[in-house]
């Protein structure tokens, strides 16, 4: 930039003399100089101070050494006063979809039936598990229900007490439910008592791999169940949603604040690096306290956007993941559940997951255990009309039918009206208002607009031709067109080159929503991490 | 009344074992008429309201000022040569009327060939129309000169649209902008008919020594029989001599022999600005480019990456120039030395620049796809074109080859671009494992 900046100084130098020359032009040329000279002078002692404090171990995230205002002290947007002048890290790209459905703040009681165990729900398990109990056999909430063959010592539990009334299979028989008719009030499973003081890392590794808390932690890369050998380098955690119509999470720790203080001491155990906590400094009031004043963690302030809320985009802006690495992520309500068994010497797989969508009548939020049934939860509830039902948000969700289940890592429901209809001259004119981060809708001029959104494609599936669309809403260092064309070829050197392992699906969403040519980006990422995977 | 519009396209839908090419044909029109009732499967269950068809058409949107300006350019040109209606609205139906006859046959012809092409091999390979030939055949009619005879002109669209595009695979998957390469054939395959001073004004032909205006055709003189009828003024027998030292050089060939003082001798700097200038049918008028630019830019359809860098990269070259030419220019000087002296300014009021960077260089699919890689490639566009310009007698404009030329390294650079975070990466690991070790 500066040679530049001198390549043009001196050519029109060359160019005035030529011209006639005069003294202001000499003049000009020395304050110039001077100005650059002081330049050079501020940029030496910056990079200097910077040193300075990387030698004395100061190296946390964002922290402005400098002597100056960083560009970024001087265009950031304004920043919330509840972080407290704590570094907060400003996310610049993404977009917020904003729709209709916001559920209201109150907890609902709903009575459901049906809860079910799917072990297409953790990845990196055979798809057909070793079964413990039989169908008709009664079971209480913890008891295990089965296990993956290759790693017999992790045990998946019932969610529930009842009866187990069904085992339902999929394609090649592959297990797909394991569903609990559940009892009036639910019967738990006692588990022994451990002390966290007096155990090692191994004994704590075994009791909770017995517990039925581990197939809830995945481990990233590959967002899959962590192998039990293995100590994690850090433990990552996001404290807020940003997904479209997401819970939010400060509502739904009211009352587990202890539950969740306890699950964080437990995972300082597991893990030689620190416990990261992302906190949320987007909103006008501040996070609940249950995160802002957690103790044994490293805490990290973001402003920006969707994803900003994703762990994976947390995870690339503090501590990216380097070939080779392991780290573990879970979200709140699985520490909840982490801490439970340690206070109340149980698996307790309650659930506070919000009902979203505006072709709910009533989109809130309810209190129902891991596995609920899709149907019993939205009984009541849904308009009239073609719905999709969606096991999370719109973005990374699942579709389910109504005799479906929850997802085992979802605390939303988004019920979206299908989009199968023929609209004419809607690419050029539509009539509807839609979501969209292009600028050729009207759309921003209404930056507050809530949409209803529809599942209609907008548009036929294309090449790949419209580029730098993909960078703009995902705040990581990483070219994601480029990284799915290496997929698509297989090319293992450039995908891990590319920064494969720091990506999850739900990170790629928004890109897949802002593709112009309504590429599969999910789906093709997640074959490349098998790809990945496949190849150890 | 929609619900029976898609009854009656569903009963015509042709079999499409059958009849491949006629499905092709209806499934182009249906999805023009109609976007489809899909639904997102797997994946987002929501998807942005914006499509290829909308980005391809904001372009052909963008470009339609200089479609206007280019038709009545096309007749102010031809009268101008003539010594006629020198005021803009003198003889107003006669410029627009002249110009559509000129560019409505270019229009439908490459419209005809090219989406021809691309439907037969849509057919072919059995998928659906893809719509980047609606901003290839929009922008190869404004880069011809207005004379371009129909044969040439099915010849290079075929060239371009078949061994361009098709062989790659098709939209998308592209080395070079298809547009342009339509121009290059024509320019390295028929010299004759897109250089030299003649060829940009339209309807006049040298016989002898003297140019005049070409003997008008019967539609001309169809339109005269309507405009008589109106008491206004017409076109004539045709064969009128051209005024005094008339010669169709454009600014460029001027200023290549006797720099910006010879160019000002016969056109005003308003004049170049607003595009009152012979050259190709849409590349004239500075501001009307520059308007689609911002509606490029504020749609966010083209980078303006690649349009702000190919600027500077004019303006550095074109600096580096000034600085190299001699303290004084006499009469004996070479043009040469007189065109680099030329203030960088002043370089952008003559030639295609613009419409060559807005236009021609933000072709996604040719340019680099990273951002820091399309700051180079827009420079470089900018800095290449102008060397071309400037320095080569051969050719008297620079972006065309430029820009094609920048386009074989566009995949180079952003290699390179993506080798740097590739190895950012692995520093990034490097360090990690020191500090911890």
């Amino acid at each position: 930039m500066l040679s530049v900046l001198v390549l043009m100084f001196s050519a029109t130098g060359l160019f005035a003399q030529a011209g006639g020359g005069s003294s202001y032009f000499i003049y000009a040329l020395v304050g110039a100089a001077v100005l650059i000279f002081f330049y050079l002078i501020l940029q030496v002692s910056d990079n200097l101070l910077a040193i300075e404090a990387k030698q004395n171990g100061i190296e946390d995230m964002e922290t402005n050494f400098s002597i100056l205002p960083g560009i970024k002290d001087i265009f950031s947007a304004k920043l919330p006063d509840y972080t407290k002048g704590a570094p907060v890290k400003v996310l610049k790209r993404g977009h917020d979809i904003l729709l209709e459905g916001e559920a209201t703040k109150t907890v609902q009681e709903v009575q459901v039936s049906n809860y079910a165990v799917q072990p297409i729900n953790f990845r990196g398990i055979a798809p057909i598990p070793k079964m413990l109990v039989e169908e008709g056999a009664t079971v209480k909430a913890g008891d295990p229900l089965f296990f993956d063959k290759s790693n017999p010592d992790i045990k998946f539990v019932a969610p529930v007490s009842g009866e187990l009334i069904a085992i339902n299979r999929g394609a090649k028989r592959a297990i797909t439910e394991v569903v609990i008719l559940a009892d009036k009030t639910i019967e738990y499973r006692e588990l022994p008592t451990f002390d966290l003081e007096k155990n090692d890392r191994k004994a704590l590794v075994d009791y909770l791999l017995g517990s039925g808390i581990w197939p809830l932690i995945r481990q990233r890369p590959y967002d899959c169940i962590p192998n039990p050998d293995d100590v994690p380098r850090d433990i990552f955690i996001s404290t807020f949603d940003s997904a479209p119509l997401a819970p939010d999470l400060n509502f739904i720790i009211k009352g587990k604040e202890v539950a969740f203080q306890k699950g964080l001491d437990v995972l300082a155990k597991l893990t030689d690096g620190a416990v990261h906590l992302g906190l949320n400094a987007r909103g006008e009031e501040a996070p609940s306290t249950a995160f802002t004043q957690a103790e044994n963690v490293k805490k990290y302030w973001y402003h920006g956007k969707h994803p900003a809320g994703n762990v994976g985009i947390q995870i690339h802006n503090s501590n990216p993941i380097n070939a080779g690495d392991k780290v573990w992520v879970l979200g709140i309500q699985e520490v909840v559940t982490l801490g439970n068994i340690f206070l109340e010497k149980r698996f307790n797989a309650q659930r506070t997951v919000a009902l979203t969508g505006d072709e709910l009548q009533t989109p809130t939020y309810i209190n129902t255990y891991l596995g609920a049934n899709i149907g019993d939860l939205l009984k009541d509830n849904l308009k009239e009309g073609n719905n999709r039902l969606i096991s999370g948000d719109v973005l990374s969700g699942q579709q389910k039918a109504s005799e479906g289940y929850l997802n085992a890592f979802d605390d939303q429901i988004t019920v979206a009206e299908e989009g199968d209809y023929f609209e004419m001259f809607g690419w050029l004119l539509p009539l509807a208002p839609r979501p969209s981060i292009s600028n050729t809708f009207p759309n921003f001029l209404f930056p507050k607009l809530k949409f209803h959104a529809d599942t209609n494609t907008h548009g036929e599936k294309r090449a790949f031709v419209i580029t730098g669309q993909y960078e703009k809403v995902l705040p990581m260092d990483i070219y994601p067109q480029a990284l799915m064309k290496s997929i698509i070829i297989g090319d293992f050197e450039k995908m891990e080159g590319l920064g494969i392992y720091e990506l999850s699906e739900e990170d790629v969403a928004l890109c897949e929503f802002v593709c112009t040519s309504k590429q599969p980006l999910q789906h093709i990422l997640r074959e490349g991490l098998e790809m990945m995977q496949a190849q150890g | 009344m929609k619900e029976s519009l898609i009854k009656f396209f569903h009963r015509i839908e042709p079999d499409k074992q059958k009849s491949p090419f006629l499905h092709t044909l209806y499934d182009g029109f249906f999805t023009f008429a109609f976007t489809p009732n899909h639904v997102t499967k797997g994946g987002v269950h929501i998807r942005d309201g914006m499509d290829m068809k909308r980005t391809m058409v904001t372009v052909v949107i963008a470009l339609q000022l200089c479609y206007i300006f280019g038709t009545f350019n096309i007749g102010q040109q031809h009268f101008d040569a003539l010594g006629m209606y020198p005021g803009v609205f003198e003889g107003f139906h006669l410029k627009i009327f002249h110009g559509l006859i000129q560019i409505l046959p270019i229009f439908i012809v490459t419209h005809v060939v090219g989406l021809g092409i691309e439907f037969l091999y849509a057919s072919r390979k059995g998928h659906p129309i893809e719509e980047g030939f609606l901003v290839s055949g929009a922008l190869i009619p404004l880069i011809m000169p207005p004379d371009i005879p129909m044969w040439i002109l099915i010849l290079a669209i075929t060239f371009a649209v078949i061994i361009g595009k098709e062989a790659f695979g098709g939209t998308g998957m592209n080395v070079f902008n298809v547009a342009l390469l339509a121009r290059v054939f024509v320019f390295f395959a028929y010299p004759t008919y897109i250089s030299g001073d003649e060829v940009w004004v339209s309807g006049i032909e040298k016989s002898g020594l003297e140019h005049l205006s070409i003997q008008y055709g019967w539609v001309h003189h169809l339109l005269d029989g309507i405009f008589n009828s109106f008491g206004w003024s017409t076109f004539g027998p045709g064969g009128i001599p051209t005024i005094d030292g008339y010669t169709g050089a454009t600014p460029l060939a001027l200023a290549a022999k006797e720099g910006w003082e010879g160019v000002t001798k016969v056109y005003t700097e308003t004049q170049m600005w607003w595009g009152n200038i012979p050259g190709s049918i849409g590349e004239t008028s500075k501001p009307l480019i520059i308007i689609g630019a911002l509606v490029l830019i504020g749609a966010g359809i083209a980078s303006w990456r690649i349009m702000v860098s190919g600027v500077i990269g004019a303006v550095v070259v074109t600096l580096l120039m000034n600085g190299l030419v001699p303290d004084q220019l006499g009469p004996d000087t070479p043009g040469v030395f007189k065109f680099m002296a030329v203030p960088w300014y002043y370089q952008f009021y003559m030639g295609s620049f613009f419409f060559a960077i807005v236009y021609m260089a933000t072709d996604p699919v040719t340019a680099s796809a990273t951002n820091t890689g399309k700051w180079i490639y827009g420079f470089l566009i900018g800095f290449v074109g102008m060397i071309i310009r400037v320095l080569n007698p051969a050719y008297p404009e620079g972006w065309m080859l430029a820009i094609l030329f920048m386009n074989v390294f566009a995949p180079l650079i952003d290699h390179y671009v993506l080798e740097a975070n590739i190895s950012r990466r692995l520093k990034r690991a490097k360090a990690k494992t020191v500090t911890a070790g």
